[in-house]
């Protein structure tokens, strides 16, 4: 589904007369792979690069070195753009600042408008979006009107409406409260394993990551860390290290364990902390 | 004090009125006001009050509703009035120093804020009926034939639309900074004019770089959700023409045959 090779952004700083006064490498050599279906989680501490990476996905950015792939699309290709784009959608960070509708409903057909879709399908996509992120009672109403949660739930919806197989979400829980945060979890859950449809979750909550199948940590612009989340989880030093914490759960066990407390590490819910606790 | 100026707000009801196609009532309107310019007697506001009544009557927008949103012209009504009434030429009617009061300033002063009332109800009356959408897709279909002059009709609509979705968390933004410099210290009230004019940079120069951020979010938002342009797009609520726009459109020529026979034909009686 996305595949890169090598890849490389470089953000050059230019002075006043065009010379180039210094190069930062925000994505390194990165090499990530994601299968279809997938629940990806790209970790990383402000900085890391993860949301340059996200950039690329959408082909919002181009590679300076190396190249990658979405859906065996090259991003370099401008012709395929569109496609790309299509195919791999991307939710923002700011929910106010990617709604462009007036009305939710009109919001979410935004999509479907501009791929030039006839008038009556769009409406049938608006309808199954919004559906799918259970926002219908909502068609009518303003964004300006809804919570951060609802107004990250809409933005889900405008990228589903143009039917992506992937969907890149760049910190979606970032702004929002710790209802909003669940809300738009669920619906992100919801919409990888009932309409099979491939996610990347750039984030630094770790909550967030313990249900995806793969995580990747960043830093300084490169992977380094690479795994299963209970794989990730067990390296708690080497997480400490490019600051990052470990969910709630996971770190109470592991200061547990430090304390002697015989617990198979690592745990990542509430559940099986329990399981092991009471005999 | 921003939220309670009602021109150019929307006022949800069914009525026929809400359901006209966008062109016929900026077409409408557009008429209305021109017609307004085109007579010098009071009888002509008979037809125009006629026409008027009928709309607000069918659209169901509330009286006092309306009148409210006159409150922000008042102190436009009252110079003009005030001026009008004070500087015509005539027959005196008493001096008062420099001041003359004439007849026909008199005359002049209630018809020119007769004018200016039913201009600015006429002109509330679409945006209390039409959604700014609606506006906006109205004003672009009516604009499409500027295109063959290059001007670029259809993201003039667009930037239309998005001011217009942006203009309340422009709103919520401001008052968001303007509580934190208030906290730490900041004074808006007192001062004269110039004095708050100027304490007021502080609140602009945070406002402009925010807003200039989230330009930049959602031109990056538009571009991923696939945004080109007005080229080969499709709309979810393309405009169509009902029989009862044309209706619609018979009642305003009506209107104006109606107001042109009284203004040329019948005799004038003040």
């Amino acid at each position: 589904m996305v595949n890169s090779k090598d890849l490389t952004f470089e953000y050059i700083r230019r002075d006043e007369n065009g010379n180039v006064e210094s190069i930062t490498k925000a994505v390194d050599g990165v090499n990530i792979h994601v299968e279809p279906g997938q629940f990806v989680a790209i970790l990383g501490h402000n900085g890391s690069g993860k949301s340059t990476f996200a950039k690329h996905i959408n082909a919002l950015l181009s590679p300076t070195e190396g190249s990658l792939f979405i859906d065996k699309k090259d991003t370099k290709n401008l012709e395929k753009l569109w496609e790309i784009r299509q195919t791999a959608g991307m939710v923002f960070q700011n929910p106010d600042n990617q709604i462009i509708g007036n009305v939710v409903e009109e919001d979410v057909g935004f999509g479907p408008e501009n791929l030039g879709i006839e008038t009556k399908k769009i409406w049938e996509r608006v309808q199954e979006s919004l559906q799918a992120v259970d926002m219908l009672n909502f068609r009518k109403h303003s964004p300006n009107k809804l919570s951060g949660g609802q107004k990250q739930r809409v933005a889900i919806a405008g990228v589903v409406a143009m039917k992506p197989k992937c969907i890149i979400l760049d910190e979606p829980t970032a702004m929002l409260d710790p209802n909003g945060r669940k809300e738009v979890m669920e619906t992100i859950k919801i919409l990888n394993q009932q309409e099979k449809i491939t996610v990347i979750l750039i984030t630094h909550y770790m909550e967030e990551v313990v249900n995806a199948d793969k995580v990747f940590v960043m830093n300084k612009g490169q992977v380094v860390m690479e795994g299963t989340p209970r794989e990730i989880f067990s390296q708690v030093e080497q997480l400490k290290e490019y600051r990052l914490d470990l969910p709630q759960v996971t770190e109470l066990a592991y200061e547990l364990q430090k304390e002697g407390i015989p617990l198979t590490s690592p745990i990542l819910t509430v559940e099986e902390l329990l399981s092991q606790l009471t005999p | 004090m921003i939220r309670d100026i009602t021109i150019g707000q929307y006022y949800p009801k069914e009525s026929v009125v809400h359901k006209l196609d966008p062109r016929v009532k900026l077409i409408g309107t557009l008429v209305y006001m021109i017609s307004m310019f085109c007579f010098q007697r009071f009888l002509g506001f008979f037809f125009v009050i006629c026409f008027l009544g009928l709309t607000i009557n069918i659209s169901k927008v509330p009286v006092p509703y309306i009148l409210k949103g006159l409150k922000p012209i008042i102190a436009i009504l009252l110079f003009t009035v005030g001026i009008n009434a004070l500087f015509s030429q005539g027959r005196v009617l008493f001096e008062f120093g420099i001041i003359k009061i004439t007849i026909e300033g008199i005359r002049k002063a209630i018809f020119m804020g007769i004018r200016l009332v039913l201009l600015v109800i006429g002109a509330s009356m679409m945006t209390f009926t039409t959604t700014p959408n609606h506006l906006t897709d109205g004003l672009e279909a009516l604009l499409k034939p500027l295109k063959w002059l290059h001007v670029p009709v259809h993201e003039i609509a667009m930037m239309m639309s998005i001011a217009l979705r942006f203009i309340p968390i422009l709103l919520e933004e401001t008052d968001k900074i303007m509580k934190a410099q208030m906290a730490r210290g900041a004074d808006f009230e007192t001062g004269n004019m110039i004095v708050r004019a100027k304490k007021l940079i502080p609140l602009l120069v945070p406002l402009f770089v925010s807003a200039f951020r989230r330009a930049n979010d959602l031109a990056m938002a538009m571009d991923a959700r696939c945004y080109r342009g007005g080229e080969g797009r499709t709309k979810m609520n393309p405009l169509s023409y009902k029989r009862r726009d044309y209706y619609a459109f018979c009642i305003i020529i009506l209107y104006v045959v109606l107001l042109f026979v009284n203004v040329k034909y019948m005799p004038q009686l003040i």
